[in-house]
């Protein structure tokens, strides 16, 4: 018997992924770092961040880094949205999604018996994790669109509960995507492979 | 074309070639390799440095023209129909925060007898007016939201005359792309004239049904519940119509010109 042809080899992550994945991490660096100069301004909570780790030297500074990045997030935001989901990759990596096999997957990676053989395919703490980060830059976007145009935008700021309610909305969400990324930073350690994944793609069956 | 190799055993140009074939990926992908990992240790080092990268020449350069762009996008974006939501009494911030580049105490005293508003530019009356000749204009009220650039906002009851109807009353050149505006405690601000001609634009005379008060500006602030606080001047002793851009205080040091909300 002949042998089956062997299947089709292709980047786990392709070269508009890894592209849109490192401006977007540059994209956010800029806008967590200037945004804590900002909020520095006038702290909504009882709290200031340390003036060493925020981008802009003063509020003016700070504020033309924002505005200036946020297009770079948004765009490229978009851009990355748009293709997962028409190339279909979306529905292909990230779903089916169940509470069950989340649960299953959760107690085998914190066994340290979930395998990162195939890194094509997304356990389901992977997909969830990833989803949510989807979300929550989306939240963060609108909210920062709310804070930014409250007046030319009153759909958005009555979603948001108003311009005050905004603000909150924009530092939780921060705050729940600085989680995400040092849990994400945490597993690129423990499984380098995926760094090298993500930068220069890794050919892989599909 | 290399007809002089055909035949020979050692086919130079192809030996080539093939190691092109072999080589070109690895050179690829170690270059962008390494501009990646560049690019890391660049983050690395600004994080580390207190991120001084905005004194950098062309950093400064393409901030302020993307800064240039969002006044741009803000004009495209506003819309001289959208109010600004206005509140109940009740939910009027007492007491409202006295904010300005200097302390409480030294904000101007401006005599009202001796107080004329000056007005230049492209208008066909230039006369100067007196306290009395605004407040016998029709008066408006409103209760707005004033949101600083500093993130925190109050909300506060402000009446006066309509910034549009002032502008007809001196005869302003309304397609004239600039409004600009300069104080008593030398500030100076200037806005664009689509919001100048916005209905809840004022040029307050009161502040909370009583005279505006020396902390808020008197004689008289411009209340835009569509800008920032610092494109709302106070005390103001001059308006000028043009059609050059004259910036202000703080948006010479960087703050964005529209200042929209």
């Amino acid at each position: 018997m002949t042998k089956p042809p062997a299947s089709p080899k292709v980047s786990s992550h392709p070269r508009w992924l890894r592209l849109t994945h490192w401006l977007n991490a540059l994209a956010v660096l800029v806008m967590v770092t200037s945004g804590w100069r900002i909020y520095n301004a006038s702290p909504l909570y009882d709290f200031s961040f340390p003036v060493s780790i925020t981008l802009g030297g003063w509020l003016g500074g700070a504020l033309q880094w924002h505005f200036a990045a946020m297009w770079f997030l948004a765009i490229n935001g978009l851009v990355y949205l748009i293709i997962n989901i028409a190339s279909g990759r979306l529905f292909r990596r990230f779903f089916p999604l169940s509470p069950k096999g989340l649960v299953h997957d959760l107690w085998a990676a914190l066994r340290g018996r979930l395998g990162h053989a195939d890194l094509s395919h997304y356990n389901q703490v992977q997909r969830l994790a990833y989803l949510f980060v989807m979300v929550d830059i989306t939240l963060l976007v609108i909210s920062g669109l709310v804070m930014w145009k409250s007046v030319q935008f009153p759909l958005l700021r009555e979603l948001m509960g108003g311009y005050d309610a905004a603000r909150h909305v924009h530092f939780i969400a921060m705050s729940l995507l600085m989680a995400f990324v040092a849990v994400h930073l945490v597993m690129v350690a423990l499984v380098p492979k995926t760094l090298l994944a993500m930068i220069v793609g890794r050919k892989e069956p599909v | 074309m290399k007809k002089h190799l055909q035949g020979s055993g050692l086919d130079e140009s192809s030996i080539l070639t093939d190691a092109r074939k072999i080589i070109a990926p690895q050179i690829e992908d170690r270059s962008r390799r390494s501009f990646l990992m560049r690019g890391l240790t660049l983050g690395g080092v600004a994080m580390l440095s207190g991120c001084n990268l905005t004194d950098n020449e062309s950093v400064e350069t393409a901030l302020s023209s993307m800064s240039r762009f969002n006044d741009r996008v803000q004009g495209w974006l506003f819309n001289p129909n959208t109010l600004a939501p206005t509140y109940p009494e009740s939910m009027i911030t007492r007491p409202f925060p006295f904010n300005a580049f200097y302390g409480i105490d030294e904000a101007p005293t401006v005599e009202e007898d001796s107080y004329r508003l000056e007005v230049t530019g492209r208008v066909a009356d230039k006369r100067s007016w007196r306290l009395e000749e605004l407040r016998a204009m029709a008066q408006t009220e409103q209760i707005t939201r004033h949101i600083c650039v500093e993130g925190w906002s109050a909300i506060g009851r402000w009446g006066g005359v309509r910034f549009s109807d002032f502008l007809k009353r001196i005869g302003a050149d309304t397609d004239a792309k600039y409004v600009g505006f300069k104080c008593a405690d030398d500030y100076y601000t200037s806005i664009d004239m689509a919001t100048a001609l916005h209905s809840q634009t004022l040029l307050a005379l009161t502040y909370d049904g009583a005279v505006l008060p020396r902390e808020y500006g008197f004689p008289m602030k411009l209340r835009m519940p569509t800008k920032l606080g610092y494109k709302n001047p106070k005390h103001i002793q001059a308006i000028f119509v043009s059609n050059t851009y004259s910036g202000g205080y703080w948006e010479d040091q960087g703050y964005n010109w529209f200042g929209g909300s």
